[in-house]
């Protein structure tokens, strides 16, 4: 299998205003959210980040795409470094969080031409791939209603749609059905194995352990900011459902008394 | 490069454009405010400090002689009654029952008949300064009582023609006045201009992370910056001319010269083409100063309250043209931002400005404006301005 993303021992530290230092009884000034994560990821598979909340997934998918520069380490997309030609590692991946949103006052139809636009997708294509997206995810009935009448699942839907007007080979979506309804969450998780059916990609974080047994070809647990272990789902799970296998490393790396 | 630039510029405008809540309030109204209040300020003024062009003035004298009687017959805003004593008249006068009261002294048109030298006879006038009709009584009667007074005794006369002798012509009125109260407003109107919408495309699309979406895209930090700025400015630019035109067709009324005297068409097409070159560069420096201040803000409320002391230096540098005598012609003032503009602005409606004065204003402007559109360029790049919370 052809490796297209490389991540090498990322590390990302922030720093810890004076209240928060009390509230974590800590004197140190700065937290380390990410801490010497290196893993990779092939063409054609679903890649999972497994871990609880405050873990460093977030911190770690949003160094991949750009937003924010690791301190240490190296995002290697397909052959392009993503510390020093980050514009051209932005063309080639396709980026969804929650905490990137559309525009209220303009309409899916405005927004979805808006980024085809910006990432340099010629009209004939997009509208092909528009009426493909829409279509698919039904947002075409309500291609004309501006953003800020509609529900809080088709907004989320229309973000999925924008993140991948590029058709990008890498897709990074960061708790890809947290906050949707089954419905909705179901033609997402459908959607992800199409887009792995179609040779890209697919980098997921999660802590719902059902959706990385479903999906997931390989998957990384992170626990306080460290990869501690890494490897095909099944392999991790050893048997056992990988719930209770978590839970095992998650008391072999914390210990009991968390 | 430049179509990425051509889309933010047209997604802003469309943003603008599209809402006419936005149009209105930004576009529309300002013109119209302005034109209403300085019409009404102008109405209200007027009638406040004068009568009403036909108003009679009651006047009360005591001793009033029968030549006086009959000189007062050909004035016919004044009503001239006899009083039997000053302090009947002064009760009247202070009753508001009449505006002024004329003491004449007793056997008057004997005096006057003989008088050559010494000291002359004293007419008393009793008047109420704080009542305009009584104020204006009182010069009208002291007027109409000289000219009487020349009248008897001529030695010589004043302006006394038809001819005009005030030599100023309406360009000279206009440009004076222009001069000194446009500058200040027209600052202060670029400055709200920008103001009504920078905040809200920089802080507010970051605090509602839209912008976090713009920069997941291959668009580079300095194309959005461009973006941003020239749409921003083209907007503050268009409520700048509707602000603009608004204080020139009501200026004269303000000014209380609406019968002429005052015209914004003593400029040329050259004065004004100056002048929208001025305007364009300091708009210019102002967005790139609110976007950036924008930028480091979390919420556009933070950045309006963040903004507001720089509204108020730039009121105060406008008002500087209202002091001194005129611009200033040395160069190195021109050096100065938002200093420049207004003396540029003064000097244009004052019809002295330089060439060399404006070129460096331009010049000055412009490499401020690229340097903080390069500022704000590595602002976006940030992540701690972009992502602080």
């Amino acid at each position: 299998m052809k490796e297209v993303l490389r991540i090498e021992g990322l590390k990302k530290t922030f720093r810890l205003s004076s209240k928060q230092q009390k509230i974590e009884h800590t004197k140190q000034r700065k937290k380390i959210a990410v801490n010497d994560i290196s893993f990779a990821a092939y063409e054609g598979e679903i890649f999972g980040l497994l871990g609880p909340n405050g873990a460093g997934k977030t911190t770690t998918l949003r160094m991949i795409s750009t937003l924010i520069r690791p301190d240490k380490g190296d995002i290697i997309v397909a052959g392009t470094s993503a510390v020093k030609e980050p514009w051209d590692v932005r063309a080639k991946i396709g980026f969804l969080t929650s905490e990137l949103k559309l525009e209220d006052f303009f309409t899916p139809n405005y927004m979805y031409d808006f980024f085809s636009a910006l990432h340099g997708v010629d009209e004939k294509t997009r509208d092909k791939r528009k009426k493909h997206l829409f279509e698919k995810f039904g947002i075409d009935k309500f291609a004309e209603v501006k953003i800020s009448n509609l529900s809080t699942g088709m907004k989320q839907k229309l973000s999925l749609v924008v993140s991948i007007v590029h058709d990008p080979s890498i897709i990074i979506f960061d708790e890809p059905t947290n906050g949707l309804d089954v419905i909705t969450a179901r033609a997402v998780t459908d959607f992800l194995l199409e887009l792995r059916a179609a040779g890209k990609t697919v980098v997921v974080s999660t802590h719902i352990f059902s959706l990385v047994e479903k999906i997931c070809d390989r998957v990384g647990i992170i626990i306080n900011g460290k990869m501690v272990c890494c490897g095909k789902t099944e392999e991790i799970s050893n048997g056992i459902s990988l719930e209770d296998r978590f839970f095992e490393i998650y008391r072999e790396t914390v210990g009991d008394a968390q | 490069m430049r179509s990425n630039v051509f889309t933010i510029m047209r997604k802003e405008l469309a943003r603008f454009f599209k809402d006419p809540r936005l149009v209105i309030t930004t576009l529309l109204l300002p013109g119209l405010m302005i034109y209403a209040v300085y019409s009404f300020m102008g109405d209200g003024l007027s009638t406040q400090f004068s009568t009403p062009d036909e108003y009679v003035y009651r006047v009360e004298a005591v001793n009033l002689s029968n030549h006086i009687k009959e000189y007062f017959k050909l004035i016919d805003y004044v009503d001239i009654n006899e009083v039997s004593s000053y302090d009947e008249g002064k009760e009247k006068l202070d009753n508001g029952d009449i505006d002024l009261l004329v003491v004449f002294p007793e056997k008057f048109d004997e005096l006057i008949s003989v008088y050559s030298s010494g000291k002359a006879p004293n007419v008393e006038l009793y008047y109420n300064s704080s009542q305009i009709a009584s104020a204006e009584a009182q010069v009208n009667m002291t007027n109409i009582l000289n000219a009487f007074e020349s009248a008897i005794s001529n030695r010589f006369d004043i302006n006394n023609s038809d001819k005009e002798y005030d030599l100023a012509t309406e360009k000279d009125t206009t440009s004076q006045i222009f001069a000194t109260m446009l500058p200040m407003l027209l600052m202060v109107f670029l400055f709200s201009g920008c103001m009504s919408v920078a905040p809200e495309s920089i802080a507010g699309e970051k605090e509602r992370g839209t912008i976090a979406t713009l920069l997941v895209t291959p668009v580079k930090r300095s194309e959005l910056a461009i973006g941003k700025i020239l749409s921003i400015s083209f907007i503050a630019l268009l409520s700048g001319i509707s602000s603009f035109l608004g204080t020139m067709s009501s200026l004269p009324k303000l000014m209380g010269l609406s019968d002429g005297g005052m015209d914004a068409s003593v400029y040329g097409v050259s004065d004004y083409a100056l002048l929208l070159s001025v305007i364009l560069s300091t708009i210019l420096v102002i967005v790139s100063v609110i976007s950036i201040i924008s930028a480091f803000s979390k919420t556009v409320k933070e950045a309006n309250t963040a903004v507001l002391p720089l509204m108020i230096i730039v009121m105060l540098i406008g008002v500087t043209t209202m002091f001194g005598q005129g611009a200033p012609s040395e160069a190195v003032w021109y050096l100065v931002p938002m200093y420049n503009s207004v003396q540029c602005m003064n000097a244009i409606f004052a019809f002295s400005h330089s060439t060399v004065n404006i070129i460096t204003t331009l010049c000055v402007n412009v490499s401020i404006s690229i340097v903080l559109l390069i500022v704000l360029a590595k602002m976006f790049s940030s992540e701690k301005i972009m992502f602080s919370k």
